[in-house]
């Protein structure tokens, strides 16, 4: 079964965007993180940080 | 969220699985660092090793690094999330026979570890040394444990998750991945097998899997830890929950990456190194995010932490995790792992994060838990104060004489004179020079250890002195229904779904495993074969399995970095086509001795007599030596029983041995012994050719020979 996808992964064509598509995923996802944060609600965060007290 | 008050509920947290799991961190804790104790003296006094296998270093140092992470922090983790998640979620466990199967089974696989690893059955690869039966019983009870923590998350009487608990999903199913991919191996018996991946593919996988067992079970359970217990006991609230959102999804993604750091300068493709290098140097980020969102929770109670020790040990904990993660990626620095690799330095700073940030919030977590779970106040703050401060100073003497015998080995491996050889050509020298750094650091270790036994003392004092209660009474109102708020952002979307969080978890570190994974397997076609490389002999085979058995790549690394320091004293720099045929690889991690990768080549080659000799007693032949004493491989008569299953195994796994040749396996294995017990003979040493000793000289004399006769080929 290994093997098998060993050889798959091997002969993939254009390898070498991969690294490049990866990256792009991570600032995008980051990126997004980001925006949420800022636009975050502040009560909504209040309530969550109290969580552990309720 | 709609609650009504008509609709209170009432309900018991299970105390009691949290004590179970609480004695056993204890318990553990104890028997880990004293066998710790016992390996730092060993490096003193080889005389500890008393001469017989079960207690030589190479065997119980595993048994050490288990002990510690997976029996006493892997039970402290399971103590804190059971006691954390009912309370943070309002609701029992989702089954108290779950977590009885997860309870039980992870100690029989304690168990099974303190029996197997001093008995020398080891797969090698660190931190995943158990085998095949062990690995399986590891992943059942692993899915135990994510199967009751889900049950009780879909159960819950709250809303949204607490930061807490996205740590302990992200533990649970990258400590999953990490573990199932790691321990593909090809079982030869009931406790023997061959890693599924060969040389380079073998260390990358493994290191994948170290680098992010150190991330996912030391460090994201323990922040969970962390987001629970440091606002509870400095009553009041964590200092910014963006900060954690900000540290949870990015320590999660980035940790991933980081594992070729342990590889640098090896003979793994650049572009990987340096992928690791870059995001290891990223880590600084959301680590110290984490740690100053943990410090600063205690802003203006700093006074509290001055009376109160859980603080203090919260507060050195989280330094300790300051430290360790600033180091980290200094050390995933090409420049500065060129000195710091292979040597103590790494041993001190892995133990500045167990000592400090594991050891210690392990602790101020225990004595907030016990006196709240057995209702009573704890025995005596003073010996708690006692207990912080000889820690405390366990770790700093613990941890200087170790960056000073880094630096000290490192400098000295790479000096040279004026005339441009190597001012300490002969190792020892780098080493005896040690002993009274190691000496200091085993003191270190021994305050440290008092402090846990006192620790121990009061926590049970504490507990005589109140009632234990096994289930405590709660009531909260039922969870009704979840109400969809107009424009959700898709965070407050996930906080809610805790199936979506674990997916979404699983994405983003299946990424950066994957990318890890790419050189991986691009290997076979990036790496030039050398056609003199050739599978090891039978007897070679054995001899190897030996070396495995002994633990002997604890202090022996099989790996010459690109260096003139380590080509003059070793020989030609290891290349990633000498090691198509190694399952598993054996590059090791320190030189607590010298490198043995050209072992066997004209410029390191010694006599067999010499290496007889020399496993009879180090002493005998490099007076000082701290290596322990080997005898019984000249009494044990070698197992040849599954020789040719072994051949058999090896062949599946892609080692080019012909068809049909485990049956003629043991009679080659015979003729080579013959040979070399002839030749000890004419050296008057009479010894049988059916022991240990004359497979492991085998191994020993053939390290690097395959890559010298490359040489003569060009040559001719």
């Amino acid at each position: 079964m290994l093997r098998f996808v060993k050889h798959h992964l091997e002969s993939i064509l254009g390898i070498e965007i991969y690294p490049i598509i990866s990256f792009l995923i991570f600032f995008l996802f980051f990126i997004t993180v980001l925006i949420y944060l800022i636009k975050l609600d502040k009560k909504h965060i209040q309530k969550l940080k109290n969580i552990p007290f309720e | 969220m709609e609650h009504s008050s008509k609709n209170l509920e009432k309900f018991e947290y299970d105390n009691a699985i949290v004590r179970n799991f609480l004695i056993a961190t204890v318990v553990f804790g104890v028997i880990g660092m004293l066998v710790g104790l016992l390996i730092a003296f060993q490096l003193v006094f080889p005389e500890l090793n008393f001469g017989v296998p079960i207690t030589t270093f190479g065997r119980l140092r595993p048994l050490h690094t288990n002990a510690v992470i997976f029996a006493f922090v892997g039970n402290g983790i399971f103590a804190g999330v059971y006691y954390s998640l009912q309370r943070l979620l309002k609701t029992r466990m989702y089954s108290d026979t779950l977590s009885k199967i997860h309870f039980w089974g992870w100690q029989l696989i304690i168990l099974s570890a303190a029996i197997t690893l001093p008995l020398g059955y080891t797969t090698s690869k660190e931190y995943a040394e158990l085998e095949w039966p062990i690995d399986i019983a590891i992943t059942l009870i692993w899915v135990v444990f994510g199967w009751n923590m889900f049950g009780t998350i879909l159960k819950r009487r709250v809303e949204h998750l607490y930061v807490a608990i996205w740590f302990y999903i992200a533990t649970f199913v990258t400590v999953a991945m990490l573990h199932i991919v790691n321990s593909f191996e090809f079982p030869v018996a009931f406790l023997k097998s061959y890693s599924w991946y060969a040389g380079v593919q073998d260390a990358l996988v493994q290191w994948w899997y170290g680098h992010n067992a150190v991330a996912f079970f030391l460090t994201t359970p323990y922040l969970g830890l962390m987001y629970y217990f440091v606002p509870k006991a400095a009553e009041r609230p964590v200092y910014s929950y963006k900060l954690s959102i900000i540290h949870f999804w990015a320590l999660i993604f980035i940790y991933i990456w980081a594992g070729p750091h342990h590889l640098l300068y090896s003979a793994l493709p650049d572009w990987a190194q340096s992928l690791g290098a870059v995001f290891s140097v990223m880590l600084i980020a959301p680590s110290w995010g984490g740690m100053l969102n943990g410090l600063l929770t205690l802003r203006g109670c700093w006074d509290k932490v001055k009376l109160e020790p859980i603080l203090k040990f919260m507060v050195v904990a989280l330094t300790g995790y300051g430290m360790a993660t600033f180091e980290g990626p200094l050390l995933s620095l090409k420049n500065v792992n060129a000195i710091s690799h292979f040597t103590d330095w790494t041993i001190a700073h892995v133990h500045i994060g167990g000592l400090a940030w594991n050891g210690f919030l392990t602790f101020g977590m225990l004595y907030w838990l016990v006196p709240r779970m057995w209702r009573t106040p704890l025995y005596s703050k003073k010996l708690a104060d006692f207990h912080f401060w000889i820690g405390t100073l366990g770790i700093i003497f613990y941890a200087i004489p170790m960056y000073w015998a880094g630096f000290t080995q490192s400098f000295m491996w790479k000096e040279f004179t004026e005339e441009g050889f190597l001012k300490y050509p002969n190792f020892l020298e780098t080493v005896t020079v040690l002993k009274n750094l190691y000496l200091m650091r085993g003191i270190g270790g021994a305050m440290y250890f008092i402090g846990v036994i006192v620790m121990v003392y009061n926590l049970v004092k504490t507990a005589y002195a109140g009632n234990f209660l096994s289930n405590e009474s709660a009531e909260a109102p039922a969870l009704i229904r979840f109400q969809e708020e107009k424009q959700e952002y898709w965070h407050k979307w996930i906080e809610k779904r805790p199936v979506q969080m674990l997916v979404l978890s699983l994405i983003l570190v299946a990424i950066g495993g994957i990318i890890e994974f790419v050189p991986t397997f691009l290997i076979k076609s990036n790496v030039p074969t050398i056609s003199s490389v050739k599978p090891y002999t039978p007897l070679e085979l054995e001899g190897r399995d030996i070396y495995i058995r002994e633990g002997c790549y604890v202090c022996h690394s099989q790996m010459i970095r690109p260096f003139r320091s380590e080509t003059e004293r070793y020989g030609e720099y290891s290349k990633a086509g000498e090691f198509v045929y190694d399952h598993p690889f054996l590059w090791g991690s320190k030189r607590t001795g010298p490198d043995l990768a050209r072992e066997g080549t004209m410029k390191l080659r010694k006599p067999n007599a010499w290496h007889f000799t020399h496993m009879l007693d180090p002493r005998l032949t490099s007076p000082n030596s701290i290596m322990p004493p080997y005898p019984w491989l000249i009494d044990n008569d070698l197992d040849v029983s599954s020789t040719g299953k072994k051949i058999q195994a090896m062949r599946t796994l892609g080692v080019p041995y012909p068809e049909g040749y485990e049956n003629e396996a043991v009679k080659d294995l015979m003729k080579q012994a013959k040979e070399i017990a002839d030749d000890l003979k004419n050296q008057n040493i009479t010894v049988s050719p059916e022991k240990e000793i004359i497979a492991l000289i085998a191994y020993l004399q053939r390290l690097g020979v395959d890559i010298s006769l490359e040489k003569k080929q060009v040559l001719k």
